[in-house]
């Protein structure tokens, strides 16, 4: 019998894989939006798994709702993606500085 | 009427005329505008009659509020008139002077674009000098007092496009401004110890302060009143001239002559003197300031005077010579002979507005040359002129039975008399004064209208007699400068109670006058045991200098010069005053302020707040701008630390 604490564990264990992802990633900006894709997932285990040891049905309508949300950015993301490799013909997330100061 | 009721009628009457002949001077015309003023300020003087008769006949005074001014926290200025016997007679004088002045000046004005200006400014002049006399509290004694020095230094700068005149009122302007310092201060100091500026209040409370002590700097104690007593003389030694303040005086003959006899001799100079003797209940408790007010008026007496006697223009000479008077008159108020003061205010406003009118009509009649060595003979040519100068100059030199020896030897003999210390000193000085004064005063006399006739061909030519606008005020003016003093002088110093009343306080210990009355058997008397005093000889003895020197041995000129050696070149410099306020206050204030500028200006000011609050947020912003290095990863990196954070904080607070 799995426990809340095991699915808790496994959301922040993708969470931390996640951001430490985004951290240390100096290459690919595809696989920061993976890395984005994946933080939102952790998220969403954490709804459902206290939603299911609660009884309470509102943590999965949110699960939907992020899903679609995630699913929306994702498109808007990888967009963003070709129109920057266009101008820069480069997608190496240390070549992108242009903010800096 | 009440008194009351008239006395604002008085004070607003000229400010009407200087307000109708100031804004509507181009349509009222030239004509009309003379006629106004001069009308309004007769009617000025004849309500001064009426206030006079009900004040010393009736035996009536009024102090009255009018209307609230200011209302400050607890304190509260009032517009009010204080009309008691002092009130009456400087109201006489100013308005008759000024009545006069008026009337001499459709005659020299004549034909000056600025005729209407001008007379709107004697007619706001005569208003700022009545609000002084009249007031009920210091507040409004403060703003007479500014008010006239503000016409004062318009009138001065009246032909403004001369650069004399110009640098003769910021003189007179910035010098009074020295003086109105310790006046204010004075006040404050007035309103900070007694709460209250209204005099009725002030007279009655000041003897509970006689022994109050206050320590301005520490260690030092000091009586308040000598401290406020001295902080209002300061004031009076702007605005009457005394020692060091006085240097502006001679520099405002730049003005028109009838100015110069209106303000710079008969009123406004005398504000000093009067309220001095308004404040006498203070002044009677500081035996200090009483010293220090003798021994300033003593010295100015002698030594402003013989100034006087090197001077070329006829109109400084007379200037001197108002220095010197006003000399005297101070220090009658320091050794408490305050009736003296005031009687010799009031003569003096006749014999020395008489004097300056007359200077006036021989400047008038020389096309504005003022210069004595240019004259000579004028006596043939204007006779009446001639007549009635000398008149003033036999007052001023005080020869009996003329106004000014009553006034004159009242206030000497009050010296002689007096204990304050100080006193010695100023019996030297005033009486070696009555020689100085005659030596002066006939010396301009002589040049001007006896001896060879030394001006050019061209204007002898138009030589004449003055018109009748202009003598008939030297006329009227020579009345009272010959009885006005036998009038006065036993009425007004040794009757009990004087024509002074209450309005002057005089402590017993103090009074000279009193002991003076018990010698005092009628002005005929006087006049005749003139003959046996010293101050009588003294004068005979100028008048007998001056004729020997100027007309029976003219060429002697040059050997009293050699003679008198070093003493010449002094005089010739006032003292050299002039280059020491050059020397210290005007190159000291210039050095302070190059030195603000350099330092407090352009290092502290532009360097450090200005220029220096731009290089901070340039240094700052240089300095975080390594933080923003554009990569994505440090910002997430960033946001991550801070939810972190936010999150050890939310758990563990």
């Amino acid at each position: 019998m799995l426990l809340l604490s095991d699915y808790l564990i496994l959301s922040a264990a993708l969470f931390t894989l996640s951001v430490t992802g985004i951290v240390i990633n100096r290459n690919n900006l595809i696989l920061l939006l993976m890395c984005i894709e994946l933080m939102l997932l952790a998220v969403n285990t954490n709804f459902i798994a206290f939603s299911h040891f609660q009884g309470n049905i509102v943590g999965e309508i949110f699960v939907f709702f992020i899903l679609t949300v995630a699913a929306a950015e994702a498109a808007i993301g990888l967009a963003i993606l070709i129109v920057l490799y266009r101008n820069k013909k480069s997608i190496r997330v240390d070549e992108l500085n242009t903010l800096k100061g | 009427m009440s008194i009351h009721d008239l006395t604002i009628c008085i004070v607003s009457a000229p400010l009407l005329g200087a307000v109708l002949a100031g804004f509507f001077g181009k349509p009222l015309g030239r004509r009309g505008s003379h006629v106004v003023t001069i009308g309004l300020v007769l009617a000025s003087f004849v309500l001064s009659c009426l206030v006079a008769k009900a004040v010393w006949l009736q035996g009536v005074t009024s102090d009255t509020n009018l209307y609230t001014w200011v209302l400050s926290g607890s304190f509260q200025f009032n517009i009010g008139f204080y009309i008691d016997q002092l009130t009456a007679l400087m109201l006489l004088i100013v308005t008759f002077v000024s009545l006069l002045v008026h009337i001499y000046s459709i005659g020299y004005m004549q034909g000056d674009p600025g005729y209407q200006r001008f007379f709107a400014y004697i007619s706001l002049f005569t208003f700022a000098m009545l609000m002084l006399v009249t007031a009920n509290n210091m507040f409004q004694l403060f703003f007479g007092w500014e008010s006239v020095g503000l016409v004062s230094y318009l009138l001065i700068g009246f032909w403004f496009k001369r650069e004399s005149a110009i640098q003769g009122s910021l003189k007179a302007f910035i010098v009074n401004r020295v003086g109105d310092f310790g006046f204010i201060l004075g006040i404050a100091a007035v309103l900070d110890s007694i709460g209250s500026i209204d005099y009725a209040t002030v007279f009655a409370r000041a003897p509970e302060f006689a022994h109050t002590t206050l320590s301005i700097l520490p260690g030092h104690e000091w009586s308040l009143m000598s401290v406020i007593a001295i902080l209002l003389f300061i004031g009076a030694m702007g605005k009457s001239a005394q020692i060091p303040l006085h240097i502006w005086l001679p520099e405002s003959m730049e003005g028109p002559t009838p100015i110069s006899a209106l303000i710079h001799a008969a009123t406004m100079v005398t504000a000093g003197i009067f309220m001095v003797t308004r404040m006498s209940p203070i002044y009677e408790l500081s035996p200090t300031a009483l010293s220090l007010i003798t021994i300033v008026g003593a010295s100015g007496a002698l030594f402003l005077g013989l100034v006087g006697v090197v001077q070329h223009d006829i109109k400084r000479v007379v200037a001197y010579s108002t220095l010197s008077q006003l000399g005297y008159m101070t220090a009658a108020l320091g050794v408490s002979a305050f009736s003296a003061g005031i009687f010799h205010l009031a003569t003096h406003a006749c014999f020395k507005a008489l004097l300056f009118l007359g200077a006036g009509s021989v400047i008038i009649a020389m096309h504005h040359d003022q210069d004595l060595r240019h004259m000579g003979g004028l006596r043939k040519y204007m006779p009446i002129t001639c007549f009635t100068f000398l008149i003033g100059a036999l007052s001023l030199a005080a020869i009996p039975p003329f106004a000014g020896f009553y006034s004159k030897d009242a206030i000497i003999e009050a010296i002689q008399i007096s204990q304050i210390p100080g006193a010695g000193y100023a019996y030297v000085c005033v009486l070696l004064g009555a020689f100085v004064t005659a030596l002066y005063i006939f010396r301009a006399y002589f040049l001007a209208f006896h001896g060879s006739e030394r001006m050019q061909a061209h204007t002898k030519e138009h030589l004449k007699e003055s018109p009748k606008v202009v003598t008939l005020p030297l006329m009227i003016l020579a009345v009272p400068s010959i009885v006005l003093g036998a009038i006065l002088v036993g009425p007004m110093l040794y009757q009990k109670p004087s024509l002074l009343g209450n309005a002057v306080k005089v402590l017993p210990q103090y009074d000279v006058l009193g002991i003076l009355a018990h010698h005092f058997q009628g002005a005929l008397n006087a006049a005749l045991g003139a003959v046996k005093t010293l101050p009588f000889w003294f004068a005979i003895a100028g008048i007998m200098t001056a004729w020997y020197t100027c007309l029976y041995r003219p060429g002697s000129r040059q050997k009293i010069i050699q003679i008198l050696g070093p003493i010449y070149p002094i005089l010739k410099h006032q003292y050299g005053f002039d280059q020491l306020n050059d020397l210290v206050f005007i190159r000291g204030s210039k050095c302070f302020a190059r030195f603000l500028h350099r330092v407090g200006d352009v290092k502290i000011i532009d360097d450090s707040f200005v220029n220096g609050s731009g290089r901070l947020v340039a240094w700052i912003s240089n300095t975080t701008r390594h933080l923003q290095s554009g990569y994505l990863y440090h910002y997430t990196l960033a946001m991550i630390i801070g939810l972190v954070g936010f999150l050890v904080w939310l758990v563990m607070g």
